[in-house]
């Protein structure tokens, strides 16, 4: 008897955790949080959660163009950091990204943005080239060019991602090959490996929920 | 009975060995297809597709078999030296450049040669790895 209890007990509890699984589905939030007492709209104190956000930035575009968070403000975008001249993991992680931007081309919410971090050779006119080849026009897709400085500190820092100059490795640089996908409000909400289809697959299906997340 | 049994195994054992020896470029073609599809799959893949089906212009196709047959001399060379030249591949020109693989011993070039020619729709058949290692000694 106490066993059937126990098991009907169990079932319960797994329904509850799938259903509310369900109801609010949310895309997680990643790096650094701080509360923060803030006054809601009735002057009452009010402890509120907040989180890591992508800093301002202003690099050169593949149009040589000065290009500032401006452009992705507002929009939901995903972020990754490659080389031209790179042989591994770049061709797949962009052949897959191509896909996302495929699909997403015709929102006008999303955006993409990828950071080359050959910081000597990819100049603006380069990125401008890479981007025709691969099947890219337009301004919804972002390359961008900045200091060694600057990158590198927004890719570790802000976004995350690993990067770094190895003379030992084949093209010189290694990097991850992770997708971040950033909020209205410039928050993390997602880091897809963008070499594996299936979590590509998954930041397809990851854009929708986050943009219905500001349709509320 | 006895036989019996002693005849079919000796009638099996012949026609194993005629089985085997007809087979001998079958079972090779088999080994080198399946070594040089890990291969493609790690080294190759990531620029020319899953299906061959390249990147964009950035890398071209493994479909042609135009060009696969013209230029299957100098397969060899191009995937383990890379190439930088100009190249038409479905009728579209070609400008990049593919990286060498040094660390391919002639073995795994012929296995990745033979994978790519009778995949994607190509259909060229067996070169066994002895004319590759002729070949990649001759490379330009
Ligand atoms: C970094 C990307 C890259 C990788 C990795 C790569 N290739 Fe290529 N491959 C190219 C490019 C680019 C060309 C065209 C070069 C040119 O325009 O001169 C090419 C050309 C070729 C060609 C001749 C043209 C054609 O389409 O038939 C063959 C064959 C070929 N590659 C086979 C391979 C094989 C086999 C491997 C794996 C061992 C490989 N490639 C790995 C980029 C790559």
């Amino acid at each position: 008897m106490n066993k059937i209890i126990s098991l009907i007990a169990i079932c319960l509890l797994f329904v509850t955790i799938l259903s509310s699984c369900q109801q609010e589905k949310k895309l997680p939030f990643y790096g650094e949080r701080h509360t923060e007492t803030i006054k809601d709209s009735s002057g009452a104190d009010k402890i509120d959660t907040v989180y890591q956000t992508i800093p301002n930035w202003s690099f050169l575009n593949q149009d040589s163009v000065v290009t500032t968070n401006r452009a992705t403000d507002g929009k939901v975008y995903i972020a990754d950091f490659f080389f031209t001249s790179c042989t591994t993991i770049c061709p797949t992680m962009h052949r897959n990204l191509m896909t996302v931007y495929n699909q997403f081309k015709t929102n006008p919410d999303v955006m993409f943005v990828s950071h080359t971090i050959d910081f000597k050779y990819d100049r603006p006119y380069v990125l401008k080239k890479y981007a025709q080849k691969l099947g890219v026009d337009g301004a919804k897709w972002q390359f961008l060019y900045g200091s060694k400085d600057s990158v590198y500190t927004l890719a570790e820092k802000n976004y995350l991602v690993a990067v770094g100059e190895d003379s030992t490795a084949k093209d010189g640089y290694i990097h991850q090959g992770y997708l971040v996908l950033i909020d209205k409000d410039r928050r993390i909400r997602g880091a897809y490996d963008g070499t594996k289809k299936d979590q590509v697959e998954q930041l397809k299906k990851d854009i929708p929920v986050l943009l219905a997340e500001y349709k509320k | 009975m006895r036989k019996y049994i002693i005849n079919s195994i000796f009638m099996l054992s012949i026609m194993a060995v005629i089985f085997s020896c007809q087979n001998q470029e079958t079972v090779d073609l088999q080994n080198y297809m399946s070594n040089g599809k890990d291969i493609y799959k790690s080294r190759c893949q990531n620029c020319h597709g899953e299906n061959g089906e390249g990147l964009g212009e950035l890398a071209p196709p493994l479909t042609d078999s135009v060009f696969l047959k013209t230029n299957k001399s100098r397969l060899a060379c191009i995937i383990k030296n890379g190439i930088n030249e100009p190249l038409i591949v479905h009728g579209k020109e070609y400008k990049e450049k593919m990286p060498a693989f040094p660390e391919l011993a002639d073995i795994d070039v012929a296995q990745v040669m033979v994978y790519i020619t009778n995949s994607f729709g190509n259909n060229q058949g067996f070169v066994p790895y002895k004319q590759v290692s002729t070949q990649l000694q001759n490379c330009k």
